[in-house]
This record gives C-alpha cells, sequence and structure tokens, in this order.
C-alpha cells in the first residue's frame, strides 16, 4: 500500500524535478504570472544577464499594480504606469509571452485572471512575484509568492529552488451566520491564530464550510494566507472546482480534459495522511469582522469593543497594539461601530470578483453613499466589469454614488498613485492595513465586500446585518 | 553574487515585532527606478518625522548606531509582500546580518539571494542580544563567522546559528542560484518530456485572442 499523502505532497513531489539536498528540492514550475511591478524589472535584469525565458508559453503577463483605475484610463493615466507598462508588453512580445495589455479584454489583476481565464489549474504550480499568490491554491494549485530574484530564477529556467516547508490543516466546519463572508472567517483564523502562525507552513483549509463555499469565495481565504506567514494556501479540488473550470479558455478541452479530471480527482489529502500541525474552528462562532489596528491580525466583530493594549498577554503584542491604536487614531474601549470613515475602497486580488461585487451592490441597492464619503468599485479584470455590466450591478453603485471603475490593484497597494489621503479613514475590502499601505498616515479597516458597502451608506463602521434589518423595519 | 564570510561590526537593537516590509520599503518607492537611492527610504515611517526630518528616538538614527551592521529585531520581522526591495533597502544601509526569533518567509529567502544573512535564534537569545546591542552607545562589535556558523558577541559569548550547507557555500563562495540551476538543465528537460505524457494538458494551453 502507498504511504498515505496530503494534497500539498501530492502537488510538491509531483513537480520536484531533482532534490539539491535535506529538505531542498529543485521543482518545475508549470505556470508563471507576470505583473508590471516586478515582472518589467525582471525581464529587464533577465536581459541584461544576456539570458533568455526558457518557457515564454508557460507565462502569462499582464499590468494590474500601476494602471489607474480612472475611467476612460489609458497607460499614460497614472505617473508610472506607461513606463512600466509599456516595458512589460515589449518584453513580452520579445520574449514571447503571452500579455493581456490595458485594452485586452482578459486585463485583470494577476490573482483574478489566472483562476477565470483557466491559467491557474488543480495540480499545477504556479508562482509569481506577488505575496498574494497563495491565492490560486484556491482551484487546488500549489502556488507562492517569489522575490524579483527568484522570479529571474524562474524565467531562465523554468523551476524554483525551494525548501519543503511544515503542514497545517485548518479546518472550518458548521453553518456561517447571517451576514458572514469568506473574508470574515478568513480574518477571524487570523485574528486567532496571530499573524505569524503560518510561517513556514503549506496550509490546506478543510471541512464543510470550505466545501461549501464557491470557488471565488475559496480564492478570498486561499489569498489571505501570507497575512498570518503562510506563503502557500490551498484547498483540495472537488465537483465544484471542475464546474468553475470546465470551457475555461485556458482549461482542458475534449479528451484533455478528462484525463486532466481523472488526475485531479487524485489530489485531495488521503484519508490517513498526517499534518504537522492541526487546528479547527467552528463557523458559528464567526461574526462579520473588521480591523482596528495596522496588522491583518488586529480584528474583531464588528459589534465588538476595541480592545486595550493590556488585554494582550505578550508585551510584544501590548506594543504593536498601542502603536496600532495611536496611528489608527482610536480609543480602547469604544465600540468599533460607529467609527466615521471618509473613504470606501471595494477592490483588490482578495474582494473583486463578481460575487463579491454582487454582495456589495444588494447593500448599496436603492441606498446613497453617505455626504462626505467617497466610495469606490474597482473590479478585478475586464471580465468581471463585463459581466458585472451585464448584470446592472454597475448601475447600482452609480445610482447609490460609488464610482465605478477600471480593473487593477489600485487603492489596495496605491502604486498607481491611488492613495488614501494623510488621517483619512478607509474601509476596504484588500489585504492589508499596515502602516502607510494606502498612502502615507492612511487609516485602513480591512473588511468584506458587505461590510465596506455598508460603511459607505452609513458614513461609519456598521453592522451589516444591522442595516439589513433597519431595511426590513423600513427605517431606511 | 558577492562573497559573505565574515561581519563585523555595531548591532542595532530594533525591538518592535512584525515589522513589515511595507514599514521597510514604503510602496511609492517601488515604482521608481532609482534602486541606488532607495535605502534613503529604508524604515522610512519610523525613521522620519512628518515634516522629513530624522526621528532622534529611531535606533539607526543614534550616534553610535548609524554604521551598524547587524540589526536585531523583534520577532516576525519583513513580514508582507514579497518585495525584494526591502532587503535591497536593508543592504543600501550598510545590514549584512539580521537577527530575530522569525522573519517573514519570503523575506528571509530575498535576503539570500542578496549577500545578506538573516539569523533565527530563540526569544530570549534575541533578547540578551538586544541588552547587550544597547549598552555603551552602539561601540560595541558583533562578529559573525558564516564559515563557523558563529555569533561572537561584545562580551565574547559565541552563539552558534542554524545555516543549511547549500546557502552558506552559497554565501561563503558568492554563488549564484540562476548559474547553478542553468547546469541542471537537462533534469528539467528530461523532467518535462515525461511530464508531458502524464500532464499534458499543463503544457498545452488554449488561447485567448
Amino acid at each position: 500500500m502507498t504511504q498515505a499523502k496530503t494534497l500539498f505532497e501530492k502537488l510538491w513531489d509531483s513537480h520536484v524535478v531533482r532534490s539539491l539536498g535535506e529538505n531542498l528540492d529543485l521543482l518545475h514550475v508549470d505556470r508563471l504570472l507576470i505583473h508590471d511591478l516586478s515582472g518589467s524589472r525582471a525581464l529587464t535584469d533577465l536581459k541584461e544577464r544576456g539570458l533568455s525565458v526558457r518557457n515564454p508559453e508557460l507565462c502569462l503577463s499582464t499590468p494590474d499594480h500601476s494602471v489607474s483605475s480612472l475611467p476612460g484610463r489609458t497607460l499614460a493615466s497614472s505617473p508610472n504606469g506607461e513606463r512600466l507598462g509599456n516595458a512589460l508588453r515589449e518584453m513580452s512580445a520579445a520574449a514571447g509571452i503571452p500579455h493581456y495589455g490595458i485594452d485586452h479584454p482578459n486585463q485583470g489583476i494577476v490573482h483574478v485572471i489566472g483562476p477565470e481565464t483557466g491559467f491557474t489549474l488543480p495540480g499545477s504550480l504556479l508562482v509569481c512575484g506577488d505575496s498574494h499568490t497563495s491565492t490560486h491554491g484556491a482551484v487546488g494549485a500549489l502556488a507562492w509568492g517569489i522575490g524579483s530574484s527568484e522570479l529571474v530564477h524562474v524565467l531562465a529556467t523554468q523551476t524554483i529552488r525551494q525548501r519543503r516547508p511544515a503542514t497545517m490543516r485548518i479546518t472550518i466546519d458548521g453553518e456561517l451566520g447571517e451576514g458572514v463572508e469568506a473574508k470574515d472567517v478568513i480574518l477571524h483564523i487570523i485574528g486567532h491564530l496571530g499573524v505569524a502562525a503560518g510561517t513556514g507552513h503549506a496550509i490546506e483549509y478543510a471541512g464543510a464550510t470550505i466545501r461549501g463555499m464557491s470557488i471565488e469565495e475559496r480564492l478570498t481565504i486561499c489569498n489571505l494566507s501570507i497575512e498570518f506567514g503562510a506563503r502557500m494556501g490551498m484547498i483540495a479540488p472537488d465537483e465544484t472546482t471542475y464546474a468553475y473550470l470546465k470551457d475555461l479558455p485556458l482549461a482542458p478541452k475534449g479528451g484533455a480534459w478528462e484525463t486532466a479530471l481523472a488526475y485531479w480527482r487524485g489530489l485531495p489529502t488521503d484519508d490517513d495522511a498526517v499534518f504537522d500541525r492541526e487546528v479547527s474552528f467552528d463557523a458559528a462562532d464567526i461574526a462579520p469582522q473588521i480591523t482596528w489596528g495596522t496588522s491583518p491580525g488586529q480584528t474583531v466583530a464588528v459589534n465588538a469593543t476595541i480592545p486595550a493594549p493590556d488585554s494582550f498577554a505578550e508585551a510584544e503584542l501590548q506594543d504593536n497594539a498601542e502603536t496600532a491604536l495611536e496611528y489608527m487614531g482610536l480609543s480602547p474601549g469604544d465600540t468599533i461601530a460607529g467609527t466615521k470613515v471618509d473613504r470606501v475602497f471595494i477592490g483588490s486580488c482578495t474582494n473583486s470578483r463578481l460575487s463579491d461585487l454582487r454582495r456589495a451592490a444588494a447593500v448599496a441597492q436603492g441606498r446613497q453613499v453617505a455626504d462626505g464619503v467617497t466610495a469606490w468599485v474597482v473590479p478585478g479584470s475586464v471580465q468581471v466589469k463585463t459581466e458585472a455590466e451585464a448584470e446592472g450591478l454597475h448601475e447600482i453603485f452609480l445610482a447609490a454614488g460609488f464610482e465605478w471603475r477600471e480593473p487593477g490593484c489600485s487603492q489596495c497597494v496605491a502604486t498607481n498613485g491611488e492613495t488614501v489621503a494623510p488621517g483619512e479613514r478607509c474601509v476596504s475590502t484588500s489585504n492589508r492595513n499596515f502602516v502607510g499601505r494606502q498612502g502615507p498616515k492612511a487609516r485602513t479597516h480591512l473588511a468584506g465586500p458587505a461590510m465596506a458597502a455598508a460603511a459607505a451608506i452609513a458614513g461609519e463602521i456598521t453592522d451589516v446585518r444591522e442595516l439589513a434589518h433597519m431595511e426590513l423595519e423600513g427605517n431606511v | 553574487m558577492e562573497k559573505l564570510q565574515q561581519i563585523q561590526g555595531v548591532a542595532a537593537p530594533l525591538p518592535r515585532a512584525n515589522i513589515d516590509t511595507d514599514i521597510i520599503t514604503p510602496m511609492k518607492y517601488l515604482t521608481s527606478a532609482d534602486w541606488k537611492n532607495l535605502h534613503k527610504h529604508t524604515f522610512e515611517p519610523l525613521r522620519f518625522l512628518s515634516d522629513g526630518s530624522e526621528n532622534p528616538e529611531f535606533i539607526l538614527n543614534k550616534p553610535g548606531y548609524r554604521d551598524s551592521v547587524f540589526l536585531i529585531v523583534g520577532r516576525n520581522f519583513g513580514c508582507g509582500s514579497s518585495r525584494e526591495t526591502a532587503v535591497w533597502g536593508i543592504r543600501g544601509l550598510g545590514i549584512r546580518c539580521v537577527i530575530a526569533e522569525s522573519f517573514g518567509d519570503i523575506f528571509f529567502s530575498n535576503c539570500f539571494q542578496n549577500s545578506v544573512l538573516p539569523i533565527r535564534l530563540p526569544a530570549e537569545t534575541v533578547a540578551e542580544l538586544m541588552a547587550e546591542a544597547g549598552d555603551d552607545q552602539g561601540n560595541m562589535q558583533f562578529q559573525v563567522d558564516v564559515a563557523s556558523r558563529t555569533l561572537t558577541t561584545p562580551s565574547g559569548r559565541t552563539i552558534t546559528f542554524e545555516l543549511t550547507p547549500d546557502r552558506q557555500t552559497a554565501l561563503l563562495e558568492g554563488l549564484d542560484d540562476v548559474e547553478q540551476t542553468m547546469r541542471e538543465d537537462p533534469a528539467t528537460t528530461a523532467f518535462q518530456s515525461k511530464d508531458r505524457k502524464e500532464r499534458p494538458w499543463i503544457y498545452d494551453l488554449g488561447t485567448i485572442d
């Protein structure tokens, strides 16, 4: 009998080109996503070293970080968009790398277009010069973010030298409560485990709650793996995965689909497989989350109070909490709900897919963005934008006073100049609330799309469940 | 890559935990092509005050610590993004060795690509090193010998640290990963040839016009 293996072990072992020593392997890279920020530079480095791209047909490039989200935008609409976007396009063309330029119907955030085109497949090993590459694990891929030197290595050799991480399974069972989204689940997990719990580990998310999620929800879960230190997060492929992938343009077709399907069905973790660490959560314990600090682990239920630094056991966490509260301009003991906001950003590789926009639109429908609040909706890709417009979601957002913008990373990372002003408070569906992340001295509160839309309407951090009830009672 | 065999100099203690890559290299400098001056902005939110002047409380601004070669930092240092500019900035400041209880995984890997040595040590040891580094206004010399994997403190204490043989050799000899792997190319070709039969869908992508 063969040894029982985890999903991770099957994925890893099937990509070993050669063992390079204890726990160190040379792995084959099946898919490389390249974006304008790290990609343009890596391709330049490669050229300067006199090296060529080994397997351009296994790569895909698109501009996302530096492009403007302004309606009617071109590459020239953002400060560095033209330089970085043109460099990426020209160098991709020279190397033979498929490129979805700013006018292409599949341009978008790398972590949105990979899954939605079928570029990302179960059983594949995918890397990208971006830490949120863990997103792609949602369809059963082994995916992680790499630095720019590693990116040059992958371009030149189609392999990566990697140390085998430990394994951790996070099991979530039970029914999610009213108004609780995938984003709340993963923020709750990070808040409980701490921001370094996943360091050195590959995570598998499992359990009935995960099984019941759509692929888009699973992408949100895996996306935030790096926010508790895990480079890789993954979910075993299942019928939901196959239904999602079937007929996608870059997914296998016909006989190749059947062959692939048979292979993919062998990937899920075997019953007797052992993980280095196991943790579990009850979905019923999870409330809609909002972060109060400058780390994704500094999160509370929206109906809770802002914690006091001395409520944390360790001195380092107390120190982090104190610094964070000062930066965020918040006082311990206050309710987080009711905190006034200046901006709302709905977008990013975490929460910019069609179902995210649908949930935000359901909250926005028939309501108005509060006076003094600037609220943006930035779809994750041209495809998401097109599909959302076909459903009329843009009309709901526009009628409510949201801006409906063009696809890209936008205000999640603000490399395109789309910053939150110093001192302004923004509820954002993105993944990082770090100091200065959305701009110098910008204050970021992470939340899911429905909570973000609710904050835009109320003009303050609001429990989306109460907003829904108010509507039922005719108070809005 | 530049060789890294011996490191000697002052160690700056920076006890804060969870210093992320956005603090090390703020995003607004990532689109710049001026990589040589990146270190001028490294740790910007901690290092400078709102008016752009130096924050006198920040360790690397203090007399005696301005030319530090070691950084001793709180746990989970370099968490966050994959930006290698975080390592470039630190290296640009003259730092060649970072000591912490733990690091962000991507930052840790990126250090080895840039001839910077990250050392993981138990929390108590890190705290003791910080105390020693904080004494005497930063005139104390720490030393690392990569070949023997030892760190020697000003008081003469010697600590052995973990370093995998491949990384040790790469640092000592200044080996470049790309050049080493290019020599393995026949193995990659053989892998692809065999794998193509088992997983043809990996190699035969559809197209989008």
